[in-house]
């Protein structure tokens, strides 16, 4: 058993490596010529065929070898990286991971890709036999290097306090002291931004600095000197541990400035600034210790520590930290009900109580939460088969990679996120001649964005292609029967077509997409995880789907509302106003629809509790409390409830693991007293206004088996 | 609380009987997690009938079935001896509304009959077999039934 989970811990450590190596890869297309990128490529190579040999995956050893061994000659300048090399690279770690993946499932892979793949890797090496020698050396080296021997490092420090920061009380001078604590640490003080006399402004950071220390401590334990800091200055740490990368300083200050703001890059590029930096390195190259190895140089930014912990035991965690805040509601809601003469000690605590609660839950959240990077770098390779195979030129930029989401968000988003690149490769990017003719540049790009906004995660696919093509969109719907012949459609309910199920607009079936699973899959995938999908495009110039999810999914903030005599919950995210509307503003049109003026325009009213099918309208007439929302079909609509009484934070509970969706509602919550509330979806309960059947598939059914 | 079972040697199977719709029914006591009283849930709207709602379990939202009415034997009446039987079925977990639980019943394999050929198909899918015990006779629920045709797919 033990050597199971050693096996597993290994194809753990894989999927890290592998991520480092598509990172690295895509960084040595970005900054050729950066060492320390090819060098972390080539870690990452090794540590796999290391870990590979101990299990006797001899296939994956075999492969390993000949990619370390090119790379290996890259790491020694002996071959230099061009495009069809850096290719090859992509496509070698391509088939490194599903290499990886064939052995953790024990399948099989391609022989033919594989044959091929180091028959080209090979081409680059010349002929030479000592490689298998060099193998089990550098084993040993590696086992050598992750011994727990502190090496002293130097670190380069750029500091740059801005006007906040002494604002803000802060003194560079301590942080200084705090830094000398931890080795040697060499300070130069750049006064290049100093201005006139007449001009200076003492209130003002002009001063920056530049240091050099040298220690044993981490990367980390420095960051964390400067935490206070952290937003009120410009900070760059640059790590060397040889003397004779010393030298190479004065190069790397191209990134180390980038950072500034543009008012002072150019002073700080000046010459000064130059002078300031050489100088540093020797007297760091004197201080070094000589126990530091030349050659062996170590990651820039060491791993942070982590700790591997089975999911069941986060979950279960999650789920009684959720059983917490109901439970402290309850509490809450009992004393309330109590009504004991005010004793402010009490209400203190329970507050306190409260904010606890909630920071655990935040805490355990978070968790959870992970960098989407991953993700967004398996994309890259979905894009490079994709062009490959549609025979356009297509490159991926990610934006915003650090963003957190939820664990299953990133699981189950992967699938989505695979044919929606498909299809923005596919569909989206024209054919290179095209491409050309229209002025654009031959090479497509696909722009893959995560951002939290207000209190969701939004995800973005976009392509510079043609953009939709709305009437070939709709006369496909027409011919499919999606659509009836006649209807009149705007622009962005063409697009919602798509979403269709059935709905395939590739005229020939290619090998991608379009074998009729299509943007619906797409549509549920995201549904289930809470969230929506939206298409905005412009002819000639692209389109760009857009993924909204919620932040977590296990809380919310939301209204408490009551509907006819029930009580409810809605996201207070959907809602942009509430409106206690006055008799005259509402006006009926037709015989049973409302709308409210509202500053000069007129919004559809829509009933919550009749189309709950919970009254009969009786509301109607009586003004209720309303609920604007904007949709993305509808666009803006007035809910109306019976009332609105309290704003909190609820967790949510799915009602599908034990009975199924319902439309209108989104889940479930477990108020204060035990009762549970239904979560509304404001989205699914305008567009249930607008479908005039409301016999649902379940009741159809149940229908047949009474009668049956 | 229904826990204590022990599955006794030889094909000897434990049933708990109750009542709905005036008929008997019984559930194997494996099935059964726990008997609740009757408290009020939570209405679901757009759904049939004999979906009462949903119920707070420690936690955990699980939907209330009214047996009688789902097997086409009218609402059960509002009574005193009124109890939800909390059932599970595979991964779900959902609670059945009886008029009253009766009693334990341990009989062997053999005594369970099969579902004689009756008319309605329906029907037939929704009982496992029957036991007979002295004078009167028990109908052993389907869950996974009950289930199906519950849940159907609301879209």
């Amino acid at each position: 058993m033990s050597g199971n989970s050693i096996r597993d811990t290994f194809f753990e450590e894989c999927e890290e490596l592998l991520e480092a190596l598509v990172e690295g890869l895509s960084g040595m297309e970005e900054a050729p010529g950066d060492m320390e990128i090819v060098n972390a490529v080539f870690r990452a190579v090794h540590s796999i065929k290391g870990g590979a040999g101990a299990f006797g995956l001899d296939r994956l050893v075999g492969f390993a070898h000949t990619f370390e061994t090119v790379m290996d000659k890259v790491r020694g300048q002996e071959l230099a990286v061009d495009e069809s090399l850096m290719g090859l690279f992509h496509r070698a770690g391509d088939f490194l991971s599903d290499l990886v993946t064939a052995a953790r499932d024990e399948s099989d892979v391609n022989d033919e890709t594989e044959a091929g793949l180091i028959k080209e890797l090979e081409a680059y090496l010349g002929p030479g036999g000592e490689e298998t020698e060099f193998m089990f050396e550098a084993l040993t080296l590696d086992m050598g290097d992750e011994a727990p021997q502190p090496t002293r490092r130097r670190f380069d420090i750029a500091f740059r306090p801005t006007r906040a920061l002494y604002e803000n009380g802060h003194e560079p001078l301590l942080l200084f002291d705090s830094l000398a604590d931890l080795g040697d640490l060499s300070v130069t003080a750049d006064l290049s931004a100093l201005p006139d006399f007449n001009k200076f402004d003492p209130s003002d950071a002009v001063l920056s600095w530049r240091l050099s220390l040298v220690t044993a401590e981490s990367e980390t334990t420095l960051h964390e000197i400067f935490e206070f800091v952290e937003g009120l200055c410009t900070l760059d740490i640059d790590t060397t541990d040889e003397p004779a990368e010393a030298a190479t300083a004065p190069l790397d200050l191209g990134p180390v400035m980038r950072p500034a703001p543009p008012d002072v890059d150019d002073m700080l590029a000046g010459d000064d600034a130059e002078d300031a930096m050489a100088e540093s390195p020797d007297r760091g190259a004197s201080d070094r210790p000589a126990t530091s190895l030349p050659g062996s140089s170590k990651d820039a930014r060491g791993p942070k520590p982590t700790l591997r912990v089975d999911l069941d035991r986060v979950d279960r965690l999650i789920n009684t930290v959720g059983e917490l805040i109901i439970n402290q509601a309850m509490i809450s809601q009992r004393i309330e009900e109590l009504d004991l003469p005010t004793v402010a000690h009490l209400t203190n605590e329970l507050e306190a109580y409260k904010l606890l609660a909630r920071d655990i839950q935040e805490g355990v959240m978070a968790i959870r939460a992970q960098p989407v990077k991953p993700l967004f770098q398996r994309m890259s390779r979905i894009v490079r088969e994709a062009s490959d195979a549609t025979g356009k030129k297509a490159k991926m930029v990610t934006v915003g990679d650090s963003t957190e989401v939820d664990k299953t968000v990133i699981e189950r988003l992967a699938d989505p996120l695979t044919h929606m690149i498909r299809n923005a490769v596919d569909h989206g990017l024209e054919k290179p001649d095209i491409r050309k003719a229209a002025g654009k540049d031959v090479t497509g790009t696909i722009r893959l964005s995560a951002a939290h906004r207000s209190g969701s995660v939004f995800i973005e696919v976009s392509d510079d292609g043609a953009g939709l093509n709305r009437e070939r969109i709709l006369q496909k719907a027409i011919e499919k029967q999606l659509v009836a012949a006649d209807v009149e459609l705007s622009e962005p309910e063409i697009d919602n077509l798509l979403f269709l199920p059935g709905f395939s607009t590739a005229s020939q079936v290619s090998n991608l997409s379009g074998r009729g699973v299509g943007m619906d899959v797409v549509k549920n995938a995201v549904s289930a995880l809470g969230g929506r999908v939206s298409i905005s495009s412009t002819p000639g110039k692209g389109t760009t789907f857009t993924i909204v999810l919620p932040l977590t999914l296990a809380v919310m903030d939301g209204f408490v509302i009551s509907v006819a005599d029930q009580t409810m919950v809605i996201p207070i995210a959907s809602i942009l106003e509430t409106i206690r509307p006055r008799a005259k503003d509402i006006h009926i049109v037709g015989t049973d629809s409302e709308v409210i003026s509202l500053r000069g325009s007129y919004v559809p009213i829509v009933d919550v509790a009749e189309n709950l099918g919970l009254g009969d309208g009786a509301e109607r007439g009586n003004a209720g409390t309303l609920l604007l929302v904007s949709t993305e079909t509808h666009g803006l609509t007035a809910l109306r409830v019976s009332g609105i009484h309290d704003q909190r934070q609820v967790v949510i509970k799915s009602l599908e693991s034990n009975y199924t969706a319902i439309p209108g509602v989104s889940a479930a919550t477990i108020l204060g007293d035990g009762k549970i509330a239904l979560i509304l979806d404001p989205e699914e309960l305008i567009k249930l206004a607008h479908t005039p059947v409301h016999e649902t598939a379940s009741q159809q059914a149940r229908m047949e088996l009474r009668h049956g | 609380m229904a826990e204590t079972e022990e599955t006794r040697a030889e094909a000897q199977f434990e049933f708990i009987t109750f009542s709905a719709g005036g008929q008997s029914f019984c559930l194997e006591i494996t099935q059964i997690r726990e008997i609740r009283r009757w408290t009020p849930v939570t209405a679901l709207p757009h759904t049939p009938e004999d979906v009462l709602g949903v119920m707070n379990l420690r936690g955990a939202v699980i939907p209330i079935f009214d047996l009688s009415a789902r097997f086409g034997l009218g609402k059960t009446e509002s009574n005193e001896r009124n109890v939800v039987i909390v059932a599970a079925v595979g991964s779900t977990t959902i609670g059945l509304l009886v008029e009253s639980v009766s009693e334990i019943l341990s009989v062997a394999k053999s005594a369970i009959q099969e579902t004689p050929n009756i008319k309605s198909d329906v029907t037939r899918n929704s009982i496992l077999g029957m036991i007979s015990v002295g004078e009167t006779m028990v109908r052993v629920v389907n869950l996974d039934a009950v289930l199906d045709t519950g849940m159907g797919i609301a879209v």
